[in-house]
């Protein structure tokens, strides 16, 4: 199984290992260049940069960088981010759950394989995550006539950032189901089937709530991917100001133009929600290692 | 129906749980309408190119030095990410100090911010008058707009990879083993080279490649510090948002090709390494 970005299948283990006395241990001077080394290294790659945005983005004082926020344009990025993202986070959503249940209450043949596929959009370049649909329905795209006669717009228009968002975020959701749902095995479910359930009931009544904290946790690490997805829009999203700008692309324009303070303003919104991702998973990680 | 069939053909095994036929038909119908066809649809646009075509726009000195700077850099960049991630993960689990607990939770920052965030940030601290591109002026050397500043960025969005992937196995590692190379009279270093790394050794290299597949197709963190110039610091995704611009959607394709056949490569390395890793650690 591969490892899927920042999921809780990769989380440590953190019980024991405070309670245990070390007995080998390297000299102190060794450890403390050891501590040493790894904190500069992540304060100046992770704390700093963190950091920068706050800052450049309050540079000005908190009128300006109201201001930012409040301009039409940028009112209008943050209301097409929301809605790409409510719309891809529910496809994901519903899409996880189906295929969580598929791959862990069953076990059939090419299982590994699916899961592969599902991991697939990790793996490619969000360049060509957008390429592809520019393929297919943009003007020269192979129903890239078909679509014109019919005076429908996916390439730079909602459908087409939608679309993009989803093939990006595929694997969040189900990725985080996945080795959970299959590790609480299908005992509980066979139960409530014998008892006389139906699937339907034991679906909702009996796996949902069993999962529903690793749900929850692949649902704000979707979103927030949703939300700051930048290379896969930008290819298919064509830049129209106040109607096919999303944050992080509205971010690019503003820096492009030398409104560094207005840019960081709206790239702080975003930060801000990664660490609320970041907060929510620490939190998270207690309930969804009690199911 | 579809779970019957399945079931005389033995490719499942009998559960009274129903929903099988249900819900792997949606499964599969998803994936191919999001994901399969879409990429099927790349590969059937290449072959609007000759072969002959199609070596022409690859091996073109543009792309080859694009795809040579990203591989290139990626590959730098992982490696890195692995040392630096090593010191970092055995910092964090071996070592007690203040402020642990965050900076633990704070290495999933790439995961979770935004790529143009990561980017504009960057640019702007390791600019000529940023604050730590100032500190680097005086020893001449510039980050912003060069390669090294592409360098700086692929570090950044790598850097959670390693660390995640050998942390759990670490701390998995039994002290005792530890216990006894000492006791027979293994020095720190000869338990180091002998006793922990053959242990973590297949994890270290999943993150090393998880951390460079993911460097070589970025594209968001990386426009805004690499200056891009052709040849010089034109990363291979971007150089396929830029024929795309100019409407050469074949040569667009082309390069798209050679990057997603790497890493289909690159992820059937990964899946090898990782099941190599859980071999070795005993946790299949």
């Amino acid at each position: 199984m591969s490892v899927a970005a920042g999921t809780l299948a990769t989380r440590t283990p953190s019980s024991s290992q405070d309670s245990r006395r070390r007995i080998v241990a390297e000299p102190a001077p060794v450890r403390w260049l050891i501590v040493g080394v790894a904190l500069l290294f992540l304060t100046v790659f992770l704390v700093v940069p963190l950091v920068a945005v706050f800052y450049q983005a309050f540079s000005r004082g908190v009128w300006p960088y109201l201001g930012a926020l409040t301009h039409p344009d940028a009112v209008a990025a943050i209301k097409l981010t929301l809605m790409v993202a409510a719309i891809s986070v529910s496809l994901n959503l519903v899409f996880g759950l189906i295929a969580a249940w598929a791959i862990a209450k069953f076990e059939f043949r090419g299982k590994s394989v699916l899961i592969t596929l599902i991991d697939l959009p990790f793996s490619i370049s969000p360049v060509i995550s957008g390429l592809v649909f520019v393929l297919l329905f943009g003007a020269q795209g192979f129903f890239g006539g078909y679509l014109q006669e019919h005076d429908v717009r996916i390439i730079f228009a909602l459908p087409g950032i939608v679309l993009a968002t989803v093939l990006v975020t595929f694997p969040f959701v189900a990725r985080e189901l996945i080795p959970l749902m299959q590790q609480q095995g299908t005992q509980e479910e066979e139960a409530a089937i014998s008892l006389g359930a139906s699937g339907l009931q034991t679906f909702f009544r009996v796996t949902l709530p069993n999962v529903k904290w690793a749900l929850l946790y692949g649902v704000l690490l979707c979103n927030a991917r949703a939300m700051g997805e930048f290379g896969a829009v930008s290819v298919v999203s064509g830049h129209i100001r106040g109607e096919t700008n999303t944050m992080p692309l509205h971010i690019e324009i503003l820096y492009n133009e030398y409104q560094f303070m207005a840019s960081f303003a709206v790239a702080s919104l975003l930060a801000l929600l990664a660490l609320v991702t970041l907060i929510a998973k620490v939190v998270l990680e207690k309930y969804v290692g009690a199911e | 129906m579809t779970a019957t069939t399945a079931r005389r053909l033995g490719f499942r095994q009998p559960s009274v749980i129903p929903g099988f036929g249900l819900t792997l038909g949606l499964t599969l119908s998803w994936l191919a309408l999001i994901v399969l066809i879409p990429l099927a649809a790349l590969f059937l646009k290449t072959t609007e190119l000759s072969f002959d075509q199609f070596l022409a726009v690859v091996t073109s000195r543009r792309a080859l030095n694009a795809l040579k700077i990203s591989f290139g850099l990626s590959l730098i960049a992982a490696f890195i990410n692995l040392i630096f991630g090593f010191i970092v993960v055995w910092a964090l689990v071996r070592y007690e100090f203040p402020g642990k607990r965050v900076f633990d939770a704070l290495i999933d920052i790439p995961f979770a911010l935004p790529t143009a965030v990561a980017g504009i940030a960057l640019t702007t601290l390791f600019a000529e008058n940023g604050w730590l591109g100032s500190l680097l002026v005086p020893l001449g050397i510039k980050v912003s707009f060069t390669p090294l500043g592409i360098l700086i960025a692929l570090v950044f969005i790598g850097l959670p990879f390693v660390v995640r992937t050998v942390q759990p196995v670490l701390l998995d590692l039994d002290l005792e083993l530890e216990e006894a190379a000492e006791t027979l009279g293994a020095n720190r270093w000869q338990v180091i080279t002998k006793v922990i790394l053959p242990v973590i050794g297949p994890s270290l290299l999943t993150g090393f490649a998880l951390s460079f597949a993911r460097a070589v197709g970025e594209y968001g963190s990386v426009i805004f510090i690499a200056g891009n110039l052709p040849n010089v610091s034109e990363i291979a995704p971007l150089l396929i948002v830029i024929r795309l611009e100019e409407f050469k959607y074949a040569d667009a394709t082309a390069i798209a090709v050679v990057m997603l056949l790497a890493s289909f490569v690159l992820l059937l390395a990964i899946n090898r390494l990782q099941r190599w890793s859980e071999v070795r650690t005993g946790r299949l």
